[in-house]
């Protein structure tokens, strides 16, 4: 929590003044009714650049991506999203702007069959037709929710409903993508094809924020880390120096603690 | 052949009986479709349909009979405009606000906007209620009677109730499968913020179901009058009330979310009511009130205590629910020892100033109007019981008020028993009627317990309450005595003050008793989560039986004391279940959680209207339905009531100025708000 170990690397505190962040969060305050859950946390992501969040149980990563995603509206400071102040701004509008929340668990409609679900994300943008050729896309990037396209969403299996959620992603290219716990009750060798997935998405251009309870996957995929530590960053820097600065505790209880 | 006649006959009956029962039907069917539109997108269990049909009918016979506006014109304004309207304001202006709230606190609130809105719509129109509009229909020449298949009769307004409905169900069909916006209203239904991370407003698709159940809920209200004899003479927000209940049960068909089963069900309550009026006998009285209005009513009792399905939280499916702090519990926090001393002192000395005013100065009007306050107040306090200490709600105080006050009456006219004994007996009835009814609704919660002793309430109403045994004959009157006991005459004005005040101090000890023992402490783990409080050996069904008991017996010695008050019991304007409804409003606006506050709800629902509104402000007396009526929106955020609020915030500002304990209250309120859910 304190400032002195905040930074590692010395061009981490002075990024250059020219380019502005996708998003770019500063000085937040976030709670939830009495309980607070985020203390001073500052943070960018930068154009194509990918953040993988790290921390342990209750060290506040959802609630930084909530807040990230407009879902959470912050207590004090500041969000800003290419520059812009979206600190009031509800979560539709950070949609809107290219910044795409994929939330913790069963993030799909579970009411809605697979083609109702992709159909409400891509027809705010396309016509009746555009929506047409973005099922197909997205049934050709994922054939194994293709084949369950008249299914009810709730019914999909844990890896399957993930593929959906970043099915409606994947296809519309957003700026950046906040995916949190992709991981999470995932058998390992579906979570090595949901990391390749997001590995396309990182070569595609879009920008990334992981979080992650489960250090492995998300540092090698991402540039940079920060570390979360009760509501406030404890450390950022390269992902190839994270492991050492996080020491062996995360390690410890990254896992299935949560299942 | 005479069989063979007989059965011809019957047969025509049965087909008659059906083409009269669609288009009562249809008229049912409307308002469960709009009900299930605006439960399912905003989870608000809306009994205020009742007030917005009667706006935009209003509004249509104000516009077409006493204005003489054109029909299409008429109906344009009423149900086109002012419907959608009202619908979209009602959403914008409270209902968004309280999103995060619980089912109950949104209950309350649409009660409230049940009290308010049609009291604000007559005062601000200057509606007059006395000049009969007829049926008046939206179709011209609406009585012209069709023989179907030569030889049904039914009029061009049932025809055009009927269509209209069929047409607007299919249209509400179409617009959920084929259209975007069906598919987002649909989306908001799952979970408002993932359609949000979609990219789409969530706001604003709310909105717009609310204005399209708000013009599904106007259209019901002209549709109705022409096919409803009870609602055409004069126009009156009452005679919606059962409608929408009536339309509740339809759509409990259908589990509160299907349309469709919304509409057939509509359609077959009105079919199976007209089948029960033609073929079964009307000797009876149940049997014959099943055959109208009661119908209803048991139906939505048994599919809410024998179909379990129908409890299902809706919101409960949302991945996201989450991200909201949980609601504040219904009385969840509790107040600090210094401030029950404080509020004692004070009440003690307000009590005395009052009281050598009242039997020193006051003329007779006046001493009349606090012996009414008193009266209401030992009423609430049993609301106070059951929503204070019990952390439920329920809609059926009136009923057993009622009961307390025709005990008194029967006892006293047929066997000439003093009326304090009979007062007692009628205190036991409801008493053993509150544990009977605790039985069946033993496991229900929040809305649902709400709905149910509704329900119970009207059937009193509409059954019971035509017994000679129960609501006594036209040849007795309902005349009751002043109680002369153990030698000491009632019979006075001051004396019979004297007893109220010493009941009312009697039952607010009771309940302070109560509160502060283990069944006080029982309530209390209940409260916070009913299936906690059994995981530590609270036995949960007996608090229960408890509660209503003590609550019923409660309603109903004020409900005896203020029929010996008025000398006879006024049923119709003190104890029909609408009036409950106000009841409650007032009492969880201004404080359920305390004895106080039951108190101050008693002198309010009296002196407020009589003494600030109109002679202080020269308003009219039904500003207190709007007033308190909206107010029913503070019990969102502030479940304790507006005066026990101002109270606590009041002693934190001068504790915070004081800067004495100030960390360990801040403490205990933070701790007290994150005591979370209402139904186990």
């Amino acid at each position: 929590m304190t400032d002195a170990t905040t930074t590692a690397d010395p061009a981490e505190m002075a990024p250059a003044p020219l380019v502005i962040p996708v998003l770019e969060m500063r000085h937040v305050n976030a709670a939830y009714g009495p309980f607070r859950a985020l203390f001073d946390v500052s943070l960018s992501v930068g154009e194509g650049e990918t953040v993988a969040l790290l921390g342990r149980n209750g060290a506040g990563k959802t609630t930084v991506a909530r807040v990230a995603s407009g879902l959470v509206e912050p207590t004090g400071g500041e969000v800003m999203v290419d520059g812009n102040d979206f600190t009031k701004t509800r979560a539709y509008r950070y949609a809107k702007a290219g910044v795409v929340h994929v939330p913790e668990g069963r993030a799909v409609f579970p009411d809605f069959s697979v083609e109702e679900n992709l159909t409400l994300a891509f027809s705010r943008t396309r016509d009746r037709s555009g929506v047409r050729d973005a099922l197909a896309r997205a049934f050709e990037l994922f054939p194994p929710i293709a084949q369950r396209r008249r299914q009810i969403a709730g019914t999909l299996s844990g890896g399957e409903q993930r593929m959906l959620a970043m099915a409606r992603v994947l296809v519309e290219t957003p700026r950046l993508l906040i995916a949190d716990e992709l991981s999470l009750g995932l058998a390992p060798i579906v979570t090595d094809e949901v990391y390749a997935v997001l590995a396309r998405i990182r070569d595609a251009g879009t920008a990334l924020l992981i979080v992650e309870q489960h250090m492995g996957h998300a540092l090698a995929l991402c540039d940079r880390a920060i570390l979360l530590d009760h509501g406030a960053i404890s450390w950022q820097g390269p992902a190839s120096e994270a492991a050492q600065a996080a020491g062996a505790s995360l390690f410890d209880t990254g896992g299935d603690s949560r299942s | 052949m005479t069989a063979s006649v007989l059965a011809a006959g019957v047969v025509e009956e049965t087909i008659r009986a059906f083409f009269q029962g669609l288009p009562i039907g249809a008229g049912f069917a409307l308002v469960a479709m709009s009900f299930v539109l605006t439960y399912k997108t905003s989870g608000v269990f809306n009994l205020a349909f009742g007030a917005q049909a009667f706006i935009s009918a209003a509004t249509y016979f104000e516009l077409h009979v006493r204005r003489d506006w054109p029909i299409w014109s008429a109906v344009l304004v009423a149900v086109v405009l002012v419907a959608p309207v009202l619908g979209l304001l009602l959403e914008r202006l409270i209902f968004r606000h309280v999103h995060a709230a619980s089912a109950v606190s949104k209950l309350v609130i649409s009660l409230g906007l049940l009290v308010a809105l049609p009291e604000l719509f007559k005062l601000i129109v200057d509606y007059n209620r006395e000049q009969p509009f007829g049926a008046v229909g939206i179709i011209p020449d609406g009585t012209t009677v069709y023989r179907l298949f030569g030889r049904y009769p039914v009029t061009r307004d049932e025809i055009a109730a009927f269509v209209i409905v069929v047409a607007a169900a299919l249209a509400l069909a179409a617009l959920f499968r084929y259209t975007r916006l069906g598919l987002r209203i649909r989306a908001v239904v799952q979970s408002p913020r993932m359609t949000e991370l979609n990219g789409v407003n969530a706001d604003w698709v709310s909105s717009g179901s609310w204005m399209l159940s708000s013009l599904f809920a106007g259209l019901a209200g002209v549709l109705l009058v022409p096919t409803t004899p009870s609602l055409g003479t004069v126009l009156e927000p009452t005679g919606y009330f059962p409608i929408v209940i009536s339309a509740l049960a339809a759509a409990a068909l259908g589990r509160l979310v299907s349309l469709p089963a919304a509409m057939f069900g509509g359609l077959a309550l009105g079919v199976v009511t007209t089948q029960m009026r033609t073929h079964v006998p009307r000797d009876n009285v149940i049997l014959a009130e099943l055959q109208g209005p009661a119908l209803p009513y048991v139906m939505l009792f048994a599919i809410i205590v024998f179909w379990p399905a129908i409890r299902r939280q809706v919101a409960g499916a949302d991945p996201l629910l989450g991200v909201s702090p949980p609601p504040p519990a219904l009385a969840a926090t509790s107040r600090s020892r210094g401030m029950t001393i404080y509020t004692r002192i004070m009440a003690l000395a307000f009590f005395t100033a009052v009281g050598i005013w009242t039997f020193g100065y006051a003329n007779d009007f006046w001493i009349s109007r606090i012996t009414h306050s008193v009266i209401f107040s030992i009423i609430f306090l049993s609301i106070v019981v059951f929503t204070g200490l019990g952390g439920q709600i329920a809609l059926c105080q009136v009923t057993f008020a009622a009961i307390g006050a025709f005990g008194a009456m029967q006892f006293a006219q047929r066997w000439d028993i003093s009326v304090i004994v009979g007062m007692l007996a009628g205190a036991a009835i409801a008493a053993a009627v509150g544990a009977v009814l605790s039985i069946p609704v033993m496991r229900l919660g929040g809305i649902w317990l709400a709905i149910a002793t509704l329900a119970f309430a009207l059937f009193f109403h509409d059954v019971l309450v035509k017994y000679s045994w129960v609501g006594g004959s036209l040849f007795h009157g309902r005349g009751v005595p002043r109680p002369e006991f153990l030698g000491v005459d009632f019979s006075s004005r001051e004396n019979f003050l004297i007893l109220s005040i010493a009941i009312l101090v009697l039952v607010g000890v009771l309940i302070i008793l109560i509160r502060e023992s283990s069944t006080g402490m029982a309530l209390r783990a209940l409260r916070g989560s009913e299936t906690a409080a059994e995981s530590i050996g609270v036995i949960s069904w007996r608090s229960r039986v408890i509660v209503f008991s003590v609550s019923a017996a409660i309603a109903a010695i004020g409900g005896g004391l203020l029929a010996m008050e008025e000398r006879l019991v006024g049923y119709e304007a003190n104890f029909d279940p609408q009036t409950g409804l106000f009841w409650l409003v007032i009492v969880v606006v201004l404080g359920a959680r305390t004895v106080e506050g039951g108190i101050q709800a008693g002198v309010a629902f009296v002196i407020f209207p009589e003494l600030v509104l109109h002679r202080w402000f020269g308003l009219d007396g039904a500003w207190r339905f709007v007033l308190f009526g909206f107010a029913a929106i503070s019990f969102a955020r502030h479940p304790e009531g507006l005066l026990e609020h101002g109270k606590r915030r009041s002693q934190a500002l001068m504790q915070r100025a004081f800067a004495r304990r100030a960390p360990a209250m801040a403490a205990a309120g933070a701790g007290g708000a994150a005591e979370t859910g209402e139904e186990p």
